[in-house]
């Protein structure tokens, strides 16, 4: 997504005038400025502060020990199974929603009626908040309460009983609650693809999957990027579904990394030190990850 | 939609018919398969079930255990009404006039500013939300609704800031100078001229804003303490565990409808114009 810069510059006016405009526009940006600085910047700096500090929950900041927050938190007994998994979790996350989202697309990109009406229905799970679809989905799979429950009352399954179980209707629910709303960020990247470049692929005889594949796909890299980011950001920053459905379990399976952070800071061990530490890890592999995903892109796209 | 034009539906004979029947039966199935939980959870939460306040009978047992629920169901109605009204409003002037200064000012560090604003969207919730529990205990904001709501706002700007920049954008330049002209000041353009011309925009950032904290969990699951100030998804999910340590689910499932109920209704009141809002090229990649 670029963000547009404004199409015209206006013709530089006088300097007063100018001086003006330009007090009044920080006048407007100001409540911006104060929310950005205040609860972004700032706990950004407190953050990394943290990080390099003795910082129990109740007792405050002791005093700078870099860098032995570091080294608990690579030393954790979670750190490496957290990672492992958050990695999994996201790039399962990430193939199943681009993948479900452009075919959800594809089938109702024409504007029928009973197109509307899917294009509704998948996109009604999105107006759910991420833990109520989890709380849903907690009592749905329940082997007690669910509306499975008699049919698998026999076979011993259960949809959170074992680690790959858990993973798989965790999936399961996240594409449920996210595949309408990616569904609606590729019915934009399809429409910005002009009608007449279609036609011409008509007339030169191409078939439906030529068509995807020449000129669909390519022309839609920039919203493909758009998804992957967001979806890889979102996924990597799991909380809420494995907090509610699976609270970690079974045996520590499903912890993400997220997760371990609330948990060091608030959960048992109260280290605001450590959490802090895990934090800022988590901040430079996001923003090394997303660099890199947007080279990715553009990178190819320049091929 | 430019896509809508290409292909007009044209009476379908019976080989028609019969290449179509299967994609009638796929998609049909498809869209059960996304609305089955929702109307399962609802038709479930009033019927009949051992182990729930709702043994014999339909009814609304369930909800009535909810609405007894610690404090009750209402205090934690209300705590989250209040959240999301404030998060809502704060949302919308700070973004309105943050989107008015960088669509038609130019200023100092005014890029800066927005790229640090898009930066939100990059930093992960635990990152900020734990300096943020220290920093608001240092200035009293922490368990407090408002601390909860100021947070939330702050996570709603890259979205509604872009949004209402945009938003801006596309309105023509001459309106509001036409009204300086005569005599507005660069408020009042604002406020009489522009605001109505910015509406879609105003209301999709409130429908983003009003669901996102509505439905928040881990903001107040690490600023909130006092269990009086719960919100409901707090509220609802530490439901689960209080009943002699055995989950009542017809309780949760009470809790997940009148979680969702307004979120549904309110989605499905706007979604026209939300769908819309999308397809019009507000995000033209």
């Amino acid at each position: 997504m670029t963000v547009a810069a404004p199409a015209r510059r206006i013709t530089p006016p006088r300097p007063p005038r100018r001086r003006r405009r330009s007090a009044a526009g920080w006048l407007y940006a100001t409540p911006t400025a104060l929310f950005v600085l205040l609860l972004f910047i700032l706990p950004l700096l407190v953050v990394g502060k943290m990080s390099v500090s003795n910082w129990p929950l109740l007792g405050g900041d002791l005093g700078i020990n870099a860098p032995v927050n570091y080294q608990k938190a690579v030393l954790n007994r979670f750190f490496w199974d957290s990672v492992g998994f958050t990695v999994k979790y996201t790039v399962l996350a990430t193939i199943l929603l681009i993948v479900l989202g452009l075919g959800l697309a594809l089938l109702v990109q024409q504007s029928t009626r009973w197109k509307s009406v899917l294009r509704v229905a998948f996109l009604v799970p999105s107006a759910l908040g991420l833990a109520s679809a989890s709380l849903l989905f907690y009592v749905l799979y329940s082997p007690f309460a669910g509306p499975f429950a008699h049919l698998l009352a026999g076979t011993g399954f259960s949809f959170l009983g074992t680690p790959d179980a858990a993973l798989g209707s965790t999936l399961f629910l996240i594409v449920w609650r996210y595949a309408g709303f990616y569904m609606l960020l590729m019915l934009v990247g399809l429409q910005n693809i002009p009608d007449d470049v279609y036609e011409a692929a008509r007339i030169d005889g191409a078939g439906p999957l030529q068509t995807f594949r020449g000129i669909t796909l390519p022309l839609l890299r920039p919203t493909l990027a758009l998804t992957t980011v967001l979806c890889v950001t979102g996924s990597l920053l799991a909380f809420d579904q494995f907090y509610i459905l699976t609270k970690g379990g079974p045996d520590n399976s499903t912890i993400t990394v997220v997760q371990l952070i609330y948990s060091v800071a608030f959960q048992g061990q109260n280290d605001l030190g450590i959490a802090g530490a895990l934090s800022v890890i988590v901040l430079a592999a996001l923003v090394i990850i997303n660099i890199g995903q947007i080279r990715a892109f553009r990178g190819r796209s320049e091929v | 939609m430019s896509t809508a034009t290409t292909r007009r539906s044209r009476p379908l004979g019976v080989r028609g018919i019969a290449v179509r029947t299967p994609y009638w039966v796929f998609t049909t199935a498809l869209a059960v398969l996304f609305l089955y939980p929702l109307v399962w959870t609802g038709v479930s939460s009033v019927s009949p079930h051992p182990g729930t306040n709702q043994v014999n009978g339909w009814g609304f047992g369930n909800y009535i255990t909810l609405g007894n629920y610690q404090a009750g169901v209402w205090v934690y109605i209300l705590n989250t009404v209040i959240v999301s009204g404030l998060t809502v409003l704060l949302t919308l002037v700070v973004s309105t006039l943050g989107g008015y200064a960088f669509a038609r000012f130019r200023f100092v560090g005014r890029n800066a500013l927005f790229l640090l604003t898009l930066a939100i969207l990059m930093v992960p919730y635990a990152t900020v939300l734990i300096p943020l529990y220290v920093i608001l205990t240092r200035v009293g904001l922490q368990n407090t609704l408002l601390g909860v709501a100021l947070v939330l706002t702050m996570f709603q700007l890259p979205f509604s800031t872009f949004m209402m920049r945009i938003s801006f954008e596309a309105v023509p330049r001459e309106m509001d100078e036409a009204a300086m002209v005569d005599g507005c000041t660069s408020f009042s353009a604002l406020w009489r001229v522009l605001l109505p011309a910015v509406k879609p925009g105003l209301i999709t950032v409130g429908l983003f804003a009003f669901l996102a904290s509505w439905n928040d969990f881990f903001a107040p699951l690490i600023l909130i303490t006092d269990s009086r100030l719960q919100t409901l998804p707090l509220a609802v999910a530490n439901l689960r565990g209080q009943v002699q340590g055995v989950v009542d689910y017809g309780a949760t499932e009470a809790g997940v409808v009148v979680l969702a109920l307004p979120c549904v209704v309110l989605f499905l009141i706007l979604q026209r114009h939300y769908v819309r809002g999308f397809l019009s090229g507000a995000f033209k990649g």
